[in-house]
């Protein structure tokens, strides 16, 4: 049996996923980076993406809107302010989450906010288009 | 003296009111289960932002250049209270609770000379500092279409107080709400948000785990980054343990009520057959009365 850490998506209001994993691909604010287990202690920001879990065989995609993880060589915590299921997701919600983020894009003020917002609308233009 | 017919009204009456508040204890229990569960399902974001902020905060070791959401603009000249309480009432002290704390520490504060603003989350908080510190409230936020708290409604409120902050238009921010303690007992708390409140990283675990982490981007974009969220999420912890409470303490208030109509009730009826047995006893003595005339 492969090596496997222990891969927690918490969000504010309850965790949401709490498996075994072997291979987590994660969107960091810096670029995407692959943990593996025994990979070094990193605290990281999350940037808007896919999550790429890798569980018992099974590839789970896991969309999060901002956040950031913790790292251990055991376990990786993913703290999401707002995370799905990117089977789950149909393209009528994707819309809706398309609007409002063009909404918080407009609103943005700063130039961090811009870019957070930037990547947000177009990585869910990108699973949109993927879906139809 | 009141009549029979009079008594009969009052007592159906109390029994009503029993039933209501009977129902609405019942009501309350419920709520309660499931404000309650909505709290526990909180606490592992919250305990694990705790442990990474305490971390990340214990190795900046130049505590005066941080960012002012830790270290504070400097200054304690404006002082922000947010004061939430609930939509309703019937809840026995819970509201006033909350209310007299922050209204001694206000009071408190102006009597230093420092200038007070009030946000006041749930409408029963509002109704209760209007009169003496109506001036001093600048915003009343109203969660009353509210029926599951979520995330959103504690990041709504986040923003706004940020967006103040960055505004410069107060230096010290505490945060009133009522803590869940037991089902009986909610204990009213102040809790400082800005500046932010470390919490002591708790085991030396934790310490040895996070001396040898990398950050990325870097320390100062993480701790900045995290103290903001830290902001929407003890305003959220605040929201949903003042939820259980709420609903904790109208439980008890209810149950106080129910009660106090049962005992009511014993002793309205006791009183109600006395006045019976008293009116047939008189009516008897006048009829053998009358017969023995005859």
């Amino acid at each position: 049996m492969a090596a496997t850490f222990k891969f927690e998506l918490v969000s504010p209001e309850r965790v949401l996923l709490s498996v075994n994993a072997e291979q987590a691909v994660v969107p960091g604010a810096d670029g995407e980076f692959t943990m593996l287990p025994g990979h070094s202690p990193v605290i990281a920001t999350l940037r808007p993406g896919v999550l790429d879990v890798m569980s018992q065989g099974l590839r789970k995609r896991l969309f999060v809107k901002s956040g950031f993880v913790e790292v251990d060589p055991t376990r990786l915590t993913v703290l999401a302010e707002k995370a799905f299921d990117v089977d789950d997701m149909t393209p009528a919600l994707l819309a809706d989450e398309i609007k409002s983020a063009e909404a918080d894009l407009a609103n943005a003020k700063d130039d961090d906010a811009t870019s957070m917002a930037n990547t947000l609308v177009s990585e869910l233009k990108r699973l949109s288009n993927r879906a139809a | 003296m009141a009549s029979l017919k009079d008594m009969r009204n009052r007592i159906a009456s109390v029994k009503a009111t029993r039933k209501i508040t009977k129902a609405m204890q019942l009501v309350a229990a419920a709520k309660l289960r499931r404000a309650q569960e909505a709290a526990q399902a909180a606490r592992p974001y919250a305990e694990r932002m705790d442990a990474v902020l305490a971390g990340v905060a214990s190795r900046v070791t130049d505590k005066t250049s941080g960012s002012p959401l830790l270290v504070g603009t400097g200054k304690d000249k404006v002082h922000l209270l947010i004061v939430m309480t609930a939509e309703r009432g019937l809840c026995g002290g819970f509201n006033s609770n909350i209310a007299r704390l922050a209204r001694v520490d206000a009071l408190r504060l102006i009597g230093q000379g420092k200038t007070v603003k009030i946000v006041t989350v749930g409408r029963k908080g509002a109704d209760n500092l209007r009169r003496d510190l109506g001036k001093n409230i600048v915003e009343r936020i109203e969660l009353t279409g509210v029926k599951q708290l979520g995330f959103s409604n504690a990041e709504g409120i986040a923003h706004k107080v940020l967006a103040m902050f960055e505004a410069g238009e107060f230096d010290v921010a505490t945060l009133y709400f009522s803590e869940f303690k037991s089902v009986i007992l909610q204990k009213p708390t102040a809790l400082q948000l800005i500046p932010a409140k470390i919490p002591e990283a708790k085991d030396v675990s934790v310490k040895t785990a996070t001396a040898v982490q990398d950050y990325e981007p870097g320390e100062d974009e993480v701790l900045g980054f995290l103290l903001t969220r830290n902001v929407s999420t003890q305003v959220f912890r605040g929201l949903l343990e003042n939820a259980a409470s709420e609903q904790g303490a109208r439980m008890s208030a209810m149950d106080n009520a129910t009660r106090n109509a049962g005992d009511m009730i014993n002793k309205l009826t006791i009183k109600y057959n006395r006045l019976r047995q008293a009116n047939i006893t008189k009516e008897l003595i006048e009829i053998i009365s009358g017969a023995e005339a005859l």
